[in-house]
């Protein structure tokens, strides 16, 4: 029924332009609301003015941010039901109270205690206060925790029966379900993602004041606290992505065939193509730069190891090509890029040039948005990669989706662009124009007018400048 | 197996409850947003925000609590649901966008404060009719075949259904005008008693008129309000609610600011009763019932455990929430 293929269709693509543009939300909200957390830790403990006023600086940004984060997930949590219905009917038993529990642990905790971390510097005491900002800093890594267990866990389900009326069913309790074999490496690869995408933008930021002046004491702060976390987290990162690469050959073989452009299978140890042109229609990637047994070197950790390709999955199993190969390499280019940078903020660090090399700053401004592209990347590396299921292996997609009409999915599609390019972009503006002004000695809380009484709580701020 | 609890009849509870939180909590800072237009600008409005900006996040998380524990609790009901009411919820989803965001974005762009506003206002009327219609669609019955949405997608457009939505936004933006008079002073508590006497009679109004044609909607309502024991609870209803109606009005002038929320939040209990009685034991009135909707009995246990934790502890920090900011809001807010 050709009227339902473009509803399938139309589906896909709301749920791929909605979750999109919110995971761009989180990724820095997790790194964001950690950064604050360390910096109103350091003033605690230091008593330095300048940690406050940093985070001041970015507790107005983080705010815009995550209220964005907040009505674009609201959105996602009925995504499931409107447009993916017999898929919540057949996953509902074991996908529903994983997310149950991530409202539960941690949107609550969130929301609860954002109010105080926003608006209350001056309703409770500091220690208070930081506990009001650990505990919504814990919110999002929980948060980040059940709703990788749930993505995870339709990459490679697990523990899992189905009952009479045809749904996913809980097995043999709730530990194999939730620690399916993805989860731990999707769960670091990510949460270390956010952190890196956070503090990309918090050195971009930096650079940017430096640029204009070098002595900012919060731009020198921010900027050195992000250079260290690029340079120390980035090779992690990609040990971590690796290790992730590994278990997704293990269990998830054609999406790794497809990242890596492998139309055919390498008997004699596959080559690792660099660049190209995958043309799905002849099964050929075409203008390959290719390097001869590479990919058998990194996949198998051996010259001649074999290595199967889309030609061992039957045509109807394979995931779209093109966009893998590509979105996978975008990811990693990325990676190696700030690596990259990391490494040569150390070099500016021993050569005593960290807040004055203004090339550095310059690669550092370039390299502020990287983080966002890199995850968008990702995420669309593994969930095109995962196609044509919905539940790897299971549940294929055109059996999971809503019996809608194309009109109303379409029509609703188009309300979210809309809505989104608007409202999201004018918010995106909003904290761009709040990064354009420096760090000041006298933030204000989150003051929009009239007088400063965040001035009383830090004494200290007017000592150090 | 006599003593044996039925967890799906927990679970019902517990889902009812998020949805009261949820009508409860949002229900006040919805309103505010729908009376937005109507306060004057600059300090009033800001007062006016500032009196919900640090806890409207919160409650519209028992919103996600609701959607999410209706899928982990009633999967088969949320599938059913949700693809049914598909044109209201991304109406609510859309407005909660345009008044969530309004928030922030009208203190960081004061050049343009005036169309926040709007949002603010749009987004909160057209999220609290959306839920409005959702709940009269509920009522007046969805199609279903085998384990899926059968109708079309303006099934929900009814004369009841716009009925219900009507009657929503005249509730939700007493509670508004009621958390006003209890959260602040001078010329703002002053507009919000003038208010909230016609939209008391409005409430009454609406209360009323969907009392009256629920019973008349097809399926079981009729039999369940006119014969025995129903009939005692519809002979006793309007009682409760005339008088409740009554004593509200009577404070809504005086110097008591706190005795408004609460006797509107008694209405709300009145009806949230009423509809109960109309609806149980069903998860989608007259078609589904809890009990062939649950989840299967370990996916009840493993949730019931986590909420059996964690909602205890979730009301004693919002409660800790709504302490800090206890007693009237500022003139110059908290910002």
């Amino acid at each position: 029924m050709p009227g339902s293929e473009t509803a399938l269709l139309l589906a896909r693509a709301q749920f791929a332009f909605t979750i999109s543009f919110h995971f761009l939300f989180p990724a820095f909200s997790i790194g964001l609301a950690s950064y604050l957390m360390v910096l109103e830790g350091l003033w605690l403990k230091t008593g330095k003015g300048v940690y406050a006023n940093l985070y001041r600086y970015w507790l107005k940004i983080f705010a815009v941010a995550f209220g964005m984060g907040v009505v674009s997930g609201i959105v996602m949590s009925y995504q499931f039901g409107t447009n993916w219905s017999v898929y919540s009917d057949k996953a509902g038993p074991i996908i529903g109270p994983l997310m149950a529990y991530e409202v539960l642990t941690a949107f609550f905790l969130e929301a609860g205690f954002l109010g105080v971390m926003l608006f209350g510097i001056n309703k409770v005491g500091r220690k208070l206060h930081f506990t009001a900002t650990c505990a919504v800093a814990l919110g999002t890594f929980i948060s980040a925790f059940w709703i990788l267990a749930v993505n995870s866990w339709m990459q490679t389900p697990t523990g899992y029966a189905i009952n009479a009326a045809g749904q996913f069913v809980p097995a043999n309790g709730w530990f194999d379900i939730i620690f399916n074999p993805s989860f731990p490496y999707r769960l670091v690869h990510t949460v270390i993602a956010a952190y890196l995408t956070t503090s990309l933008a918090v050195g971009g930021v930096g650079a940017w004041h430096l640029l204009k002046d070098k002595n900012n004491p919060g731009a020198r702060v921010m900027f050195s606290m992000a250079m260290w976390m690029a340079a120390l987290v980035a090779p992690v990162q990609i040990f971590a992505g690796d290790a992730h690469g590994l278990n997704t050959l293990k269990y998830q073989p054609q999406k790794v065939m497809a990242m890596e452009g492998h139309y055919q299978s390498h008997p004699g140890g596959a080559p690792l193509i660099l660049f190209g042109l995958p043309d799905s229609p002849h099964q050929r990637v075409d203008d390959a730069i290719e390097i001869p047994k590479l990919s058998s070197l990194i996949l198998k950790h051996s010259l001649n190891a074999p290595l199967a390709g889309l030609d061992t999955i039957p045509e109807d199993q394979r995931p779209p090509v093109f966009v893998i190969f590509w979105s996978f390499r975008i990811m990693v280019g990325l990676g190696f890029a700030i690596l990259g940078l990391g490494l040569v903020s150390l070099l500016a660090r021993l050569r005593k040039r960290l807040y004055a090399w203004s090339w550095l700053h310059r690669a550092a401004i370039a390299m502020g948005p990287a983080g966002f592209v890199a995850v968008i990347a990702g995420w669309v590396t593994t969930e095109v990669g995962r196609q044509p299921y919905t539940i790897y292996g299971l549940l294929r997609t055109d059996h999971s989706v809503s019996p809608l009409a194309a009109p109303a999915v379409g029509i609703s599609l188009i309300a979210f662009v809309i809505v989104y390019f608007s409202v999201f972009a004018t918010g995106t503006m909003y904290i761009l124009r709040m990064m354009g002004k420096p760090p000041e000695a006298h933030e204000p809380t989150l003051d929009r007018e009239g007088p400063l009484r965040s001035a009383g709580i830090t004494p200290a701020a007017q000592g150090v400048q | 197996m006599g003593f044996a609890i039925d967890l799906t009849i927990v679970w019902a509870f517990i889902i009812a409850f998020a949805i009261a939180a949820y009508v409860v909590m949002d229900g006040f800072d919805l309103g505010i947003g729908i009376l937005f237009p109507t306060i004057d600008v600059g300090p009033e409005r800001d007062m006016a925000m500032n009196s919900i900006a640090p806890v409207w996040d919160g409650n519209e998380t028992w919103l996600v609590l609701g959607g999410g524990g209706l899928l982990a609790a009633f999967p088969l009901a949320y599938s059913i649901i949700l693809p049914a009411l598909y044109a209201p919820l991304i109406a609510m989803l859309l407005g909660l966008v345009f008044r969530g965001v309004a928030f922030e974005f009208r203190w960081r762009d004061p050049a343009h404060r005036k169309y926040w506003d709007m949002s603010f206002f749009l987004g909160s009327l057209i999220a609290a009719f959306a839920q409005g219609v959702t709940l009269g669609a509920l009522l007046q019955g969805i199609h279903i075949a085998g384990r899926s949405y059968a109708g079309g997608w303006w099934d929900w457009l009814t004369p009841f259904s716009l009925l219900t939505g009507i009657s929503l936004v005249v509730g939700y933006a007493l509670l508004g005008a009621c958390w006003l008079i209890a959260k602040t002073e001078g010329a703002l508590q002053n507009y919000a008693r003038r208010v909230a006497r016609p939209l008391t009679l409005g409430l009454l109004a609406a209360i009323a008129a969907v009392s009256a044609y629920t019973p008349f909607l097809e399926g079981k309502y009729y039999k369940i309000w006119f014969s025995w024991p129903g009939i005692l609870a519809t002979a006793q209803m309007p009682v409760w609610v005339a008088l409740t109606g009554l004593l509200l009005w009577l404070t809504i002038p005086r110097k008591r600011d706190y005795l408004p929320i609460v006797l509107t939040l008694c209405l709300f209990g009145l009806s949230m009763i009423g509809l109960a009685i109309s609806i149980w034991p069903d998860v989608i009135p007259g078609r589904v019932s809890i009990w062939e909707a649950a989840a299967p009995h370990s996916s009840q246990v493993f949730m019931l455990v986590g909420a059996g934790l964690m909602v205890p502890i979730i009301l004693a920090y919002t409660g800790w929430a709504y302490w800090v900011f206890r007693g009237k809001v500022g003139a110059e807010g908290y910002h």
